[in-house]
């Protein structure tokens, strides 16, 4: 898992308010080389949560973001090899993440986080009609 | 990536060994994997530098063939923890670089709106009435647009759909 899906997850227990940033325990991480993109990295900053970034990186041992960010910085090469390097290129391999608001732990095996819920932590399922049958509604005409 | 490069590419992903009825894990094959995501890529722009979500991924085909087309990152996502180990070997054959989430569609929960586009092959209600219900999205409206694969009779009448999902 990279700290790039980190950044989207968030703990997904019944009645959580503040399930994010989801806390990472680090057992094994692993660097993958990625090509470098900037566009992207430039794209995708303003959508990211900073510390949480920062915080992860951490977790994972590389400590060398700065602290706060913003957009001027992102002129910087030397800002956005480290941005890219913490994002895209480290991976927690096993370990956990824990819920920041119940603690539980959501194990993470072979780079995959485990996001499935017991029962009792589901909220109601019964959410309003399902985009599959209003899709088919859409395409074919028929309820 | 010219189609039919993609098409023969898709066919040599391993597919379901033993497909699970109750999840509707048919498979989605290279023919429509390949026009789905090209069409996407060629007619509406979707894919190529965008992020990604293959929602309830199987085997990892649509979300392969997005990494295929350009897109920057491709997360998958399903339930089922067999199919997720045969969506990374299959990413591994074609050294495709591609997240993995293993989680209910159901209780997904994104933080804020980063995924540009999602693609799927959902369960559509054929064998299990409950996944009719099951496959709703809320945290779809945060992406720009859905990819749509519609099976309502397997592989055999498929179509390829475009939505600007803000209109759901």
């Amino acid at each position: 898992m990279r700290l790039f899906t980190h950044n989207m997850l968030s703990s997904n227990i019944k009645g959580v308010a503040n399930g994010f940033p989801l806390r990472i325990e680090a057992e094994q991480v692993l660097e993958k080389q990625v090509d470098f993109n900037p566009d992207f990295l430039r794209n995708l900053f303003p959508k990211l949560e900073w510390k949480a970034l920062v915080d992860g990186a951490r977790a994972l041992g590389y400590a060398e973001l700065p602290e706060a960010a913003d957009s001027s910085m992102l002129e910087s090469e030397e800002f956005l090899r480290k941005f890219h390097h913490a994002l895209l290129e480290l991976h927690l391999e096993e370990g956990a993440l824990t819920c920041p608001e119940t603690g539980r732990k959501f194990p993470v095996n072979k780079g995959i986080p485990n996001m499935l819920l017991h029962e009792d932590e589901e909220t109601s399922l019964q959410l309003p009609g399902s985009l599959g049958s209003q899709m088919l509604v859409r395409i074919t005409g028929k309820q | 990536m010219k189609l039919k490069q993609l098409e023969s590419m898709l066919g040599q992903l391993q597919q379901f060994s033993n497909p699970k009825v109750e999840l509707e894990q048919y498979p989605t094959g290279p023919h429509i994997a390949s026009r789905m995501l090209y069409t996407a890529e060629n007619s509406f722009g979707d894919v190529s530098n965008k992020i990604v979500a293959d929602f309830g991924c199987g085997c990892g085909t649509l979300g392969a063939a997005a990494s295929l087309m350009g897109a920057e990152q491709v997360i998958g996502i399903d339930i089922d923890s067999e199919s997720l180990e045969i969506a990374s070997l299959n990413a591994e054959d074609l050294e495709l670089d591609i997240n993995f989430i293993q989680c209910d569609i159901r209780n997904l929960v994104w933080r804020g709106p980063i995924v540009d586009t999602a693609v799927m092959n959902p369960p559509f209600g054929n064998s299990n009435k409950r996944c009719r219900h099951g496959f709703s999205f809320s945290s779809t409206k945060d992406c720009f647009s859905i990819s749509l694969f519609i099976t309502q009779d397997l592989n055999k009448r498929g179509k390829v759909a475009s939505f600007d999902s803000s209109r759901l």
